[in-house]
């Protein structure tokens, strides 16, 4: 296999992992702002505890899928930034307002009208990002950037304001919340807590069926080369098909309260869809003028960057299971011994 | 302004801003480990305070430099992506080595932060020291970024753009030893200069508080360390420039003609119009003596250089004296109170020494700004020095001022918040202040 399809696949991966990490992590966001009913103040204290040891950790994958890009793949890094500079310099601001603004409520404890203006902030900007997010990568998907030897020529909005683009962020926004909502099941302290996430575990669930099947209706004319990738090629039908199996299967298993196995499998099915995303596209980068290997990097600088992520991949990932070990849900211990922070 | 100066500005806030809150995250690790294992050596329970205190600084100033980090790993490509799109390839090595360090950084940070209950005393101090060793390396390897746009290797020009590509070259390019060395040092003299203002102003209202002195006898011995080895550093780093980047250490020094037995010019305005440096004081052969150690070396002044290659001559000598200015006052401070601690045998806490350190406090940070003022102003109108100009770098995108004014707008903002945020920290701690209630109500979320 050549440098730029095992580096393609490691992009991929990246942003499967910041799907189901940093994506659950904006989930959590979303689930803050519409918390409701009599545990509402519950709920809240909840996603805070899951999140805060492992926010910043959850969005590193972003930074790693963008230096992949740019040092693996520079001209399609280079394109991107001019064609959604827009939308990406909007997803930025509801990275730093959102970041910010949890930090703040944590430490700012001037009392709740402070405390509730902060969570409006972070609730907010995990909204807006998703969205934005999916925009992004409704205009990649799309074919709606165009460029012509070095120059963009599809202009600054155009691109990724197409109805296909904005049904793409309705599907990350969606899917993120559904995940958060699973994960949330599992991490609950009692049984009522519980029963809230599973209810919006299912509800974000048919959200996801739903804007899904927008997507691929608005794909026939939004995304005609994604609509055939969908159909023609049979890996990218077996990667769909796994899809729709881990779908019924997460819903299900949450259906009879099996939520740490629920977890699993809605993990599987968001994977599998950002990874049939990029197969659906495989081998353009940005569809339809920047494939893989028309952007590659020399194969020299690729086989560097291999051997830098072999090493950081032996660093990170046992840091990771330690990490998440650490703060391992304890389903037994009192809800103040797990949030104490010092 | 152009759009050219609004993406300039832009990444220059962006960096600005940035540069205070990453070196907070590479320093104050080190100072909270040193007073976690002081508490641990010694049981006392100010040590414990001191570095639960530190823990909370670095959590808001790492969560802030995450965020506004993250912010730049877009903008390269936002504001400059052609040099991305060409030299992208060619010094990807140290930002991916970079994200690692940064990735370890913040899971083991995750672990202090959170974890001081559910893991061992051990494991908690192990890593807290691997989040002090990943913050300095996420430095280190930042930094030889900066080495690169100053002196490009690894690579061969061609028409169509760099081939012939050596990542390892250009990872280490002349001159990344004495970079490094200067940034971070700078990051550890910065906080720590920081750090013992605060604890010196607190001294000076409430003399008796013992928590702060234990936290200044914290702070001071690596504030002193640092002020004195940067000038030795500093020194090294600017023979590199001399030799490497002629044009730079000319605009540094405002030397406009070339020539043997150059004077050093301390402070001054200088002129581009006339060639001259009013206003400044020269001492007679000395910048021969510290560029080449020679006295009657010859100094290439800027006039032997195209004038569309100079760099702002005023800016980049004004923030060269403003930094050296400022290290030497920090400097002679170190020596004095080290003198003191030597023969005393214990820091000074008279209210004169306090006054001096609680003046010298946001010296650090003005010269970690006003020097790396200097090396990106003393490259210009460079973004890779003699390969490609920062005007044929910029994006085509039209209307950046809305961008440059919405991030002023922004950074300004959590600027503020984040002071007020510290501010509350130190309070809590004052003699009859109820910090402890303070740090209930944090428990709560």
């Amino acid at each position: 296999m050549s440098t730029d399809v095992i580096l393609g696949f490691a992009v991929a991966g990246t942003f499967v992992l910041y799907a189901l990490f940093g994506g659950a992590d904006f989930g959590g966001g979303v689930w803050d702002l519409l918390a409701s009913g009599p545990r509402k103040a519950e709920q809240r204290a909840l996603i805070a505890r899951a999140i805060g040891p492992v926010w910043e950790v959850n969005h590193i994958w972003l930074i790693v899928g963008m230096v992949l890009l740019f040092a693996g793949f520079p001209r399609a890094f280079a394109v991107l930034s001019v064609a959604l500079h827009v939308p990406l310099t909007l997803l930025l601001l509801g990275i730093v307002f959102r970041g910010a603004a949890f930090t703040f409520r944590a430490y700012d404890t001037r009392g709740d009208a402070v405390q509730r203006r902060w969570g409006l902030v972070f609730s907010g900007a995990s909204v807006f990002a998703p969205l934005l997010l999916g925009m992004c990568v409704g205009a990649v998907v799309g074919g709606t950037v165009r460029v012509e030897g070095r120059v963009v020529t599809s202009g600054f909005f155009a691109s990724w304001l197409t109805p296909f683009a904005w049904a793409v962020g309705a599907l990350a926004l969606c899917l993120f919340a559904f995940l958060a909502a699973v994960y949330l099941t599992h991490e609950a302290p009692s049984t009522a807590l519980r029963e809230d996430f599973r209810r919006r575990a299912l509800g974000s669930g048919v959200a996801v069926f739903l804007s899904a099947l927008a997507v691929l209706l608005l794909a026939r004319d939004g995304a005609p080369r994604v609509w055939e990738g969908l159909l023609r090629s049979p890996f990218a039908l077996a990667l769909h098909v796994g899809t729709a199996v881990a779908a019924v299967a997460s819903f299900g298993l949450l259906w009879t309260r099996r939520f740490r196995w629920a977890r699993v499998a809605a993990a599987l099915q968001a994977g599998l869809i950002v990874l049939g995303w990029a197969a659906s596209q495989h081998p353009y980068l940005v569809v339809p003028d920047v494939t893989l290997q028309s952007a590659a990097a020399s194969p020299g600088a690729q086989r560097l960057l291999l051997v830098a992520l072999g090493v950081g991949t032996a660093i990170v990932v046992p840091s990771l299971v330690l990490l998440f070990r650490v703060f391992r849900p304890v389903l037994s211990s009192s809800a103040v011994g797990v949030g104490s922070r010092t | 302004m152009t759009d050219l100066l609004y993406a300039r500005a832009q990444m220059g806030l962006s960096l600005a801003f940035h540069i205070v809150f990453a070196a907070a995250g590479v320093a104050l690790p080190v100072l909270m480990v040193l007073s976690d294992w002081k508490a641990r050596r010694t049981g006392d329970a100010d040590y414990v305070k001191l570095s639960q205190k530190l823990a909370k600084g670095t959590a808001i100033l790492f969560a802030v430099g995450a965020v506004s980090g993250t912010v730049l790993s877009f903008e390269l490509g936002l504001l400059w992506p052609e040099f991305m799109g060409q030299y992208g390839e060619v010094i990807g090595l140290p930002f991916s080595l970079e994200g690692v360090a940064f990735f370890t950084e913040a899971i083991f940070l995750g672990i202090y932060l959170y974890g001081r209950e559910r893991v061992s005393p051990g494991l908690h101090l192990v890593s807290g020291v691997m989040v002090a060793v990943s913050g300095a390396a996420s430095a280190f390897f930042v930094t030889l970024v900066n080495t690169f746009m100053n002196h490009p290797s690894g690579f061969t020009l061609s028409a169509t753009g760099p081939v012939d590509v050596q990542p390892l070259v250009a990872m280490f390019s002349p001159g990344w030893q004495y970079q490094t060395a200067h940034v971070l040092l700078s990051c550890y003299q910065a906080s720590a200069f920081a750090m013992a203002g605060i604890h010196a102003f607190v001294l000076l209202r409430h003399p008796g508080a013992a928590f702060h002195k234990k936290a200044l006898s914290v702070a001071l011995p690596l504030a002193c360390v640092t002020a004195l080895l940067q000038p030795v550093v500093g020194d090294l780093s600017a023979k590199h420039v001399a030799k490497a980047q002629p044009v730079k250490l000319a605009a540094m020094e405002g030397q406009f003609e070339t020539e043997r037995g150059a004077p050093l010019r301390l402070g001054g305005l200088p002129n581009v119009e006339t060639g001259e440096v009013p206003y400044a004081l020269d001492i007679p052969k000395g910048l021969s003596i510290l560029a080449f150690a020679d006295p009657d070396a010859e100094v290439k002044g800027l006039n032997a250089f195209p004038r569309d290659e100079w760099p702002p001559v005023g800016k980049v000598h004004v923030a060269f004296q403003v930094m050296v200015g400022t290290g030497s006052a920090m400097a002679l401070l170190a020596l004095a109170s080290l003198v003191w601690r030597w023969r005393k045998k214990a820091w000074p806490h008279g209210r004169r020494w306090l006054w001096a350190w609680l003046l010298s406090g946001p010296l650090g940070v003005v010269a970690m700004e006003a020097g790396w003022l200097v090396t990106e102003w003393g490259r210009q109108p460079w973004i890779l020095r003699g390969v490609m100009r920062t005007a044929d770098a910029v994006t085509p995108v039209p209307h950046l001022a809305a961008p440059f004014w919405t991030f002023t707008a922004v950074y300004l903002f959590l600027g503020v918040t984040v002071v007020l945020l510290l501010v509350r920290q130190v309070a809590g701690t004052l003699p009859g202040r109820a910090g402890d209630a303070l740090e209930g109500a944090a428990h709560v979320h």
